[in-house]
C-alpha cells in the first residue's frame, strides 16, 4: 500500500498537516490499513526531502501545514495513469501453504481447504454487514471511497473462496482417478448399504 | 432490563435428523443424511456445496414439497408429515414463500396476477392482493411488469417476479433456490438487500447459492457435502443473535 501517494492524494486537494492527513486516509480507507501519526510524518519528511511537497505554514494553534509541489503534482499524476504491477505476483501464504500440504502424509487437504473455507466466508459475512451499513450510511466522499475499499476487499475474498472451491473439486478429481475403486461408505450410513457415488 | 416472562417462540424451520433417499436398489441415492438444523426468527441462512451435494432437496423438504425418508420438519413448530394434506396446503400458503430455481411462473398470469394469486387462494380480495402484488413488484424495484406475461420478460426478470411471489403476504420462512442466478452483479444485491431486510424484520429465510459474494449476506453459510452438513460460518452480529434466541424468551404474539 503506498502510504506515500495515498498522502499525496489528499494534499492535492489542499494543504494539510499531519494529523488531518491521518484521519483523512482512514476516513477514505475505512481503518483498513490503520497508519499511526509517527508513518505520517516519516513519509512528510522523505516527501519534503524528495522535493514533492513543502511546509505551507502554521495555524494559531501549532499545526504544521504540508502542501504539494508542482513535481508531486507530477508524480500523483503518474501514479494514477500507471497500472499497478503484476508481474510478480504475490507471495500468498495460503497458496503455499495448500502447495505444500499437497503430498505430506497425514495432511487433511479437503479439510485444509475447508477450515480456510469457514475463515475466508466469515470475513466476507463481516465485510458486507459493513458494507450494507455503508449503503445505508450519508453520500459523502469518503463513505464512497470507503465502500470502494470494503468491495475490493469482498471480490479479492470472493475469489479466495471460488479459487478454495475449485481446489476441491480438483482434489476430488485427482482422488478419483488415483483410486479408481470406489472408497467404502463412511460409518455414519444407518443402512449399512454401500454409497452410490454421485455424478 | 427487564421482560415479561413468556413462552419462547419455536424456531421458524426445524430440520430434525432428517434423511431422504431417492430411488431404490442399485439406483438408490442418498441425498441427505442426517441433517440437523434450526432457523431462527431473523435469521437468513445461506447453504453453499458443490452440485449434487443436496441444496435442493434440502430446500424441498424444508418448504414441505417433498418428505424425508427419515427424521421430521418442523416448520413454526408443527411437524409438516403430521399435518393432514389440507393444513400442509396451508402452510406452504401462508407461512413459506418458495423461490424455484427455473421461477415455475403461470405462463398465462401476468406478473402482478401470479404474485397476487397466493394470496386470493388465502381468501383476501382481488383488490387488496393485487395492492399487494404491486408494492412487491415496487420493492424489487421492477413496477412497470406488473401487467406484462411470464413469456415477455428475461429470466431476470421472471426471477424477481418468482421472488416477489415469495415474499407477498407475512410469510414466516423465505425459501430460495439460487435466487440470483440469473441476475448481473448489483441487481443480485438489491435482491439480497430484500431478503436481509425481511429478516431484519423479523422472518427467516434460507437460500442455496454458488456465490459466495452472496451468501456472505447471510447470518449463517451452511456447507453441504455429499447430503452431509460438513461445517458452517457464523457472522460476528448473528453469533449473538443465536445467543440471544437460545436463551431469550421472545415476545409471543399476544403482546
Ligand atoms: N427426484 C430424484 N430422483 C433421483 N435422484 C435425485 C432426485 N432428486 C435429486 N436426486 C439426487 O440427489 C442428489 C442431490 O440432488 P440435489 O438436492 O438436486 O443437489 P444440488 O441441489 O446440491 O445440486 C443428487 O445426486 C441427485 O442426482
Ligand atoms: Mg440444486
Amino acid at each position: 500500500m503506498s502510504i506515500r501517494h495515498g498522502l499525496l492524494a489528499l494534499l492535492d486537494q489542499g494543504p494539510r498537516y499531519g494529523y488531518q492527513l491521518r484521519s483523512e486516509f482512514e476516513a477514505r480507507t475505512g481503518a483498513t490499513w490503520p497508519l499511526n501519526v509517527g508513518q505520517v510524518y516519516t513519509t512528510l519528511g522523505r516527501l519534503e526531502r524528495d522535493g514533492l511537497v513543502e511546509p505551507a505554514g502554521e495555524d494559531d494553534e501549532g499545526h504544521l501545514f504540508y502542501a504539494v509541489t508542482e513535481a508531486g503534482r507530477t508524480e500523483l499524476r503518474q501514479w494514477f495513469d500507471t497500472p499497478v504491477p503484476r508481474t510478480n505476483p504475490p507471495r500468498d501464504e495460503l497458496a503455499i501453504k495448500l502447495a505444500m500440504a499437497v503430498g505430506v502424509p497425514g495432511v487433511d487437504v479437503q479439510a485444509v481447504v475447508q477450515s480456510q473455507r469457514r475463515h475466508s466466508m466469515k470475513a466476507l459475512q463481516d465485510y458486507t454487514r459493513l458494507k450494507a451499513q455503508a449503503l445505508n450510511a450519508g453520500e459523502q466522499q469518503s463513505d464512497l471511497a470507503w465502500l470502494l475499499v470494503l468491495e475490493q476487499l469482498i471480490f479479492q475474498t470472493e475469489a479466495e473462496i471460488r479459487w478454495l472451491d475449485h481446489c476441491e473439486s480438483r482434489l476430488a478429481q485427482q482422488a478419483a482417478r488415483s483410486a479408481p475403486a470406489p472408497a467404502p461408505a463412511p460409518p455414519a450410513s444407518t443402512t449399512g448399504r454401500p454409497r452410490r457415488s454421485r455424478i | 432490563m427487564s421482560t415479561t416472562h413468556t413462552e419462547p417462540r419455536p424456531p421458524v424451520l426445524h430440520l430434525d435428523q432428517v434423511s431422504r433417499v431417492h430411488g431404490h436398489g442399485a439406483a438408490e441415492v442418498h441425498a441427505l443424511r442426517g441433517v440437523e438444523l434450526v432457523v431462527h426468527p431473523g435469521e437468513l441462512v445461506a447453504v453453499m456445496g458443490p452440485s449434487g451435494s443436496g441444496k435442493s432437496t434440502l430446500l424441498t423438504l424444508a418448504g414441505g414439497l417433498d418428505s424425508p425418508t427419515s427424521g421430521r420438519v418442523l416448520v413454526e413448530g408443527a411437524v409438516l408429515g403430521e399435518l393432514s394434506r389440507k393444513q400442509q396446503a396451508q402452510v406452504r400458503r401462508r407461512s413459506v414463500g418458495y423461490v424455484f430455481q427455473d421461477y415455475n411462473l403461470i405462463p398465462a398470469l401476468t406478473a402482478a396476477e401470479n404474485i397476487a394469486l397466493p394470496r386470493e387462494l388465502d381468501g383476501v380480495s382481488g383488490r387488496t392482493a393485487r395492492r399487494e402484488a404491486l408494492a412487491a413488484l415496487e420493492e424489487l424495484g421492477i413496477p412497470e411488469l406488473a401487467d406484462r406475461f411470464p413469456d415477455d420478460m428475461s429470466g431476470g426478470q421472471q426471477q424477481r417476479v418468482a421472488i416477489a411471489r415469495a415474499l407477498i403476504g407475512d410469510r414466516r420462512l423465505v425459501l430460495a433456490d439460487e435466487p440470483t442466478g440469473a441476475l448481473d452483479s448489483t441487481t443480485g444485491e438489491a435482491v439480497l438487500a430484500v431478503l436481509r431486510a425481511r429478516c431484519d424484520a423479523g422472518a427467516a429465510a434460507m437460500m442455496v447459492t454458488h456465490e459466495a459474494r452472496h451468501a456472505a449476506w447471510a447470518d449463517r453459510v451452511v456447507f453441504l457435502r455429499d447430503g452431509r452438513l460438513v461445517d458452517q460460518s457464523v457472522s460476528r452480529d448473528a453469533a449473538s443473535l443465536l445467543v440471544a434466541a437460545a436463551t431469550n424468551s421472545v415476545k409471543g404474539p399476544g403482546e
